[in-house]
């Protein structure tokens, strides 16, 4: 792409910065937070944050492909708590049989995924080829799966056994290297998300659905599926999330993982993914996340803000970024 | 007769290129003037100028022998001048009357006034020959009555001076002739018209003056009066054209594709013909007749009944995916809505179709880069920048990435659906050149079109459709005008007696 010439240098300047944004104003948000704070940069601090961001990181990668292929997912924090409360339910219910171990851990696991996949499988099956919009599919099963986690709990809290929990507890805390288990899942998760978008026919073919599906249909592009797909990856991760959520607190309630999916659908524009499809970016994603963290992190570490005006300053955040996207696209 | 309204040495640049180099035009009162030129000649930038979407970066704009400046669009409209846009400004889900009176209401009190706006509704249809109830939403409607609904809406505002860009491009030859003597009647009634439009028979019918635009230049402008069609189109491309159509390989006899029985529910009744290896077979018709359902029935693009078999072997039905592995394509009529992703760059558009070539996990970017060289070369396709984006082309180099991609599946056979629609003389030359060397290298082509002189010039053998049915099919010295249309109307009116309505 070397040999083109640089007749329009302009243009091109400002979509650069246009990709550069959300990277620029995490570096702000770094160097804000490292004067603000010695503490910031410690390994504590950082460890935390990322650990932290792990869980609406790992949803929000599977939410850039729904959105990059023109759909949306309001039930992913209803989902994330109800995939943990059958998790735990289940670990409970198998420790009788299968004592307190590997086994028992890795066969929650599996039910973990299993639950994701189905989950997002039965948004996705109603979205792609029943044909109802995807806000009200996900809007009715958002509601669906937070009254079924209440439920199962009887309106209070659903623990996992003490001793299983502490057999558990290491997927959260540990790691590999000092670095933490969800971090590393995270970036895993990011790596392979970032691979399938850019250069993979499966990214390419969610860009085409979501930019335009006449189009992706007349190119002979499995329609159909490739949506349904799109929801039952991001079904899978949230259960991957799950996995990583339940050793940290041993416990699924009403109020787990509520607000979730607008932390992964801001940070997804953050990001620089279009809203209405056609375009995504999954680095772009994980730097939204962190964007997103960062603001928290700091608020409670400095005392200039409230930490109560967390939500507030997020919110700006997300219209801010929409903002510049617009001014962007209205100068190419 | 002193002109209404006049563009005097307008120029027009976009960042630092200049696409239009100075140019007097002007329009009078019961006059057709036609603009014609090659898409990218400027005709939709000066027609845009005029009806006030752009300022002209130097030169002037008179209203009435006055100095004039448009802010927008808007200000040009509440002097009298209205566009109709190629891409209709129609809103899709409201009814015909909503939108004829979109944004000038007729109001009683603070309440609409329906009764009133729907009468008048009517009574502009009715002047236009159009027989569609007012009531109807848009999105229900074919495209030719958009297109009359367009020009209701116009005619709704009492427009003085009215800029028509290219309004034929998706009529049959009788809507044409409809539209064509409402315009006449207009002119008649002193309204000033500017015309476009790529058919130069249409332009020596109606036009009474002519200028040509080349690449942002103003060739000449003249009394259409003895202005024949050869001409006018040297004077376009800026070099003598010899003939549109090249010459027909002969077809062999090898049968690669048979249709038996096709049937698309409410669309297409037993539709059964052969294709043979190296034969372009045109399929005429007029709108509504079935043919682009017949084909995206054929391909999976829409639920069909009966058998399609390519080389003998039947093809799974209802799938996209199944045509293409046995080697057929369809290449749609709508390049911007169905075709291309006009917000993509123009590498993406072209292997969307062929993606699985490009590796089988990861996408082979570098042999993606050289398919864009390759395709550039092969088809000729004029960019600026590799990079642009396959919106920014224009109309005749978007059909051509569209044929580029279509072909980069590699397919055995090809149906082209309009493959010259709303694109300029000598691009249209080009596509013919590739039609006739697809078939001349033993590749099958269906061509579907409404333009008769097309079908006849590129096509071995014509099946004329009408209304669903296969009507006729016609070969050799056969291929006339006047036999296609015989075939198209005559099913038409054996159907209408046999089903009184």
């Amino acid at each position: 792409m070397t040999d083109i010439t640089a007749s329009e240098p302009k243009p091109r300047r400002r979509v650069n910065l246009h990709v550069l944004g959300p990277v620029l104003a995490l570096v702000a948000l770094i160097i804000l937070g490292a004067s603000l704070n010695s503490n910031f940069l410690s390994y504590g601090n950082v460890t935390n944050v990322l650990a932290r961001s792990a869980f609406i990181g790992i949803i929000a990668v599977g939410m850039t492909f729904v959105i990059t292929a023109g759909g949306i997912d309001l039930s992913v924090g209803s989902m994330a708590a109800f995939v943990a409360g059958v998790m735990i339910l289940s670990l409970n219910a198998l420790i009788p049989s299968m004592g307190i171990g590997v086994p028992l851990i890795a066969t929650g696991m599996v039910i973990a995924l299993a639950t994701g996949i189905a989950a997002g499988f039965l948004n996705g099956f109603l979205i792609s080829k029943i044909r109802i919009e995807a806000f009200i599919v996900t809007l009715g099963s958002m509601g669906i799966y937070r009254s079924l986690v209440t439920w199962l709990a009887d309106g209070g809290t659903l623990s996992l056994n003490f001793d299983a929990r502490s057999f558990y507890r290491p997927v959260y805390y540990d790691g590999l290297l000092g670095i933490a288990w969800p971090i590393i899942v995270f970036a895993v998760v990011a790596i392979l998300g970032e691979l399938a978008m850019r250069h993979t026919a499966f990214g390419r073919h969610c860009a085409a659905l979501g930019a335009n599906e006449q189009v992706a249909k007349y190119s002979a592009i499995k329609v159909e599926r490739l949506r349904l797909m799109t929801y039952v990856i991001l079904g899978l991760l949230v259960g991957v999330a799950t996995i990583m959520y339940v050793p940290r607190l041993g416990s699924a309630s009403a109020s787990t993982g509520v607000l979730w999916e607008l932390e992964a659908i801001a940070a997804v524009i953050i990001g620089g993914t279009v809203l209405k499809g056609g375009f995504g970016r999954v680095w772009g994603t994980v730097i939204g996340v962190l964007i997103l963290s960062l603001i928290d992190n700091i608020l409670n570490l400095a005392s200039i803000v409230s930490p109560y005006l967390n939500g507030a300053i997020q919110g700006v955040i997300v219209i801010l970024a929409v903002v510049l996207q617009r001014e962007s696209k209205s100068a190419d | 007769m002193t002109a209404v309204l006049a563009a005097q040495g307008v120029k027009r640049r976009f960042g630092p290129i200049e696409v239009l180099h100075g140019v007097d035009f002007d329009l009078v009162p019961g006059q057709i003037h036609a603009l014609i030129g090659e898409n990218g000649a400027g005709k939709s930038t000066l027609m845009k100028i005029l009806g006030g979407y752009l300022s002209p970066s130097e030169g002037q704009l008179l209203l009435d022998g006055s100095p004039v400046t448009f802010t927008d669009q808007r200000d040009a409209e509440n002097a009298g001048i209205l566009m109709i846009h190629q891409e209709f400004n129609l809103a899709l889900q409201l009814s015909v009357e909503e939108n004829i009176f979109l944004g000038r209401e007729k109001k009683r009190g603070i309440f609409l006034d329906k009764v009133a706006m729907r009468a008048e509704a009517a009574e502009l249809l009715a002047r236009l020959d159009c027989h569609v109830d007012p009531r109807t939403r848009v999105a229900d409607l074919s495209v030719p009555n958009r297109q009359m609904v367009e020009i209701a809406r116009a005619l709704g505002r009492n427009a003085r001076v009215l800029i028509m860009d290219e309004p034929t491009a998706v009529l049959t030859g009788r809507e044409t002739d409809v539209l064509l003597g409402q315009i006449d009647r207009l002119r008649a009634n002193g309204t000033a018209i500017l015309y476009t439009s790529h058919k130069l028979d249409e332009i020596r019918r109606i036009a009474d003056r002519v200028t040509v635009l080349r690449d942002g230049t103003q060739i000449l402008t003249r009394e259409a009066k003895g202005f024949t069609e050869d001409a006018m189109a040297t004077a376009m491309v800026g070099r003598e054209l010899t003939d549109l159509f090249p010459d027909k390989t002969p077809a062999t006899d090898e049968v690669v594709l048979t249709v038996e029985n096709l049937t698309v529910p409410g669309k297409v009744r037993d539709a059964s013909f052969t294709l043979k290896r190296g034969e372009v077979l045109g399929f005429a018709g007029l709108v509504g007749s079935g043919r682009t359902e017949l084909m995206e029935g054929l391909v999976g693009l829409r639920a069909a009944t009966g058998t399609v078999k390519v080389n003998g072997t039947p093809v799974k039905p209802g799938s996209v995916q199944a045509a293409r592995e046995a080697g057929v394509v369809y290449l749609t009529e709508d390049r911007k809505d169905k075709g291309l992703l006009l917000g993509k760059d123009l590498t993406q558009n072209l292997t969307l179709l062929a993606l699985d070539k490009f590796g089988s996990l990861r996408i082979d970017k570098q042999a993606e880069d050289a398919a864009l060289t390759q395709a550039i070369s092969d088809f000729d396709i004029r960019v600026n920048d590799r990079a642009m984006l396959a919106g920014s082309l224009s109309g005749g180099n978007q059909q051509k990435l569209l044929l580029a991609k279509t072909m980069l599946a590699d397919p055995d056979i090809v149906i082209i659906d309009e493959p010259t629609r709303g694109i300029d003389i000598g691009t249209k030359q080009q596509i013919y050149g590739f039609i006739a060397d697809l078939a001349a290298s033993g590749k099958s082509v269906i061509v579907v079109s409404s333009e008769l002189p097309e079908v006849i010039g590129t096509s071995h053998r014509v099946i004329v459709m009408g209304r669903g049915f296969v009507a006729g099919e016609l070969t050799g010295e056969k291929i006339t005008e006047e036999n296609i249309l015989r075939l198209a109307v005559g099913v038409a009116d054996r159907i209408a007696e046999t089903e009184p309505a």
